[in-house]
């Protein structure tokens, strides 16, 4: 089963890729920005069928090493 | 007095810290990050690199290799454990230390020398030393402390921080700050103070002729401390 994650950085942590990004595409005439923020993206393909047994592994990794609960959030987003 | 440096795949100052603290009097190890058990040590410095790429994380990866696991519990029974650089972004990444480096300010790498105002000396660390600013070397791309208001609290409560950003007369004003790191913050302690996590580098200041002697102060007074 295939589970994918969005970890994002949390509002209040600055992003300068994410000020850089925006800084660009408002150069390149895309005005309608009002911020972007970067964040990664992890497609996890469990042994595990059951999706919320599966979703409480991926929790689970989140917590322990994908993301660091301190300056990023995670969100599950996908269980097929 | 013997010392530990732990080698992950990617770290690359681990030589350089072995050939300083071997000649401050210090008998050091080197020690493989997949070993399980740690080598009687009256130190153990986690050096800096790139390890594991910095993939995911700088250090995350490294914060969980089977070395750590006796290097944590090593720290938790008082034992000093000392991370340069990568090495601060592992024990970061271990909680043994709170807060984060996130990358720097403007985005760039940054190699130069730095001046930094150590402004706590009741520890091992720094107990005693003859000077209050150093000079050191940073290479980083990710120094940028940051923590939370919660754990800032907490840190100054505890007098945790250990070094601060500043010009040669020791001013730590936001304008001597290189990364973007939160009150000039260029190293900490845990709450015991047997933890350091610093970004610079004292071992590329242990001779004249490369760039300095301010790395020689630092280890010959914590040989001393030590002892």
């Amino acid at each position: 089963m295939k589970i994918s994650v969005i970890i994002e950085l949390k509002k209040d942590v600055l992003d300068p890729q994410g000020k850089v990004i925006h800084q660009t595409l408002d150069g390149m005439g895309f005005k309608d920005v009002n911020e972007v923020r970067q964040g990664k993206y992890f497609e996890i393909d469990v042994k595990e069928n059951d999706p919320k047994k599966g979703k409480l592994i991926v929790e689970d990794m989140c917590k322990k090493l994908l993301a660091n609960l301190v300056i990023e959030n995670y969100k599950i987003i996908e269980i097929q | 007095m013997k010392s530990s440096v732990i080698t992950f795949p990617g770290s690359n100052c681990d030589r350089d810290m072995s050939v300083a603290l071997n000649k401050f009097g210090f008998k050091n190890e080197m020690v493989w990050h997949n070993d399980t058990e740690l080598p009687k040590s009256d130190l153990v410095v986690l050096p800096g690199g790139f390890s594991y790429g910095d993939y995911l994380r700088c250090g995350s990866m490294a914060s969980k290799s089977k070395i750590m696991k006796s290097v944590i519990n090593f720290a938790k029974s008082g034992g000093l454990v000392m991370g340069i650089c990568n090495g601060f972004q592992i024990l970061v990444e271990t909680g043994l230390v709170p807060g984060i480096l996130l990358r720097n300010k403007y985005l760039e790498f940054i190699c130069k020398n730095v001046f930094v105002k150590v402004d706590n000396k009741d520890n091992t660390y720094f107990k005693n030393i003859n000077k209050t600013v150093l000079k050191f070397h940073i290479a980083h791309n990710e120094g940028n402390y940051f923590c939370t208001k919660d754990q800032l609290n907490e840190i100054e409560d505890n007098n945790q921080i250990a070094i601060y950003y500043c010009n040669n007369n020791g001013q730590t004003e936001e304008q001597f700050n290189p990364n973007g790191s939160l009150k000039n913050i260029a190293g900490i302690f845990n709450k015991e103070k047997n933890v350091l996590g610093m970004m610079p580098h004292p071992e590329r200041m242990i001779d004249q002729s490369l760039s300095g002697e301010d790395g020689s102060v630092f280890f010959k007074n914590l040989i001393n401390n030590i002892k």
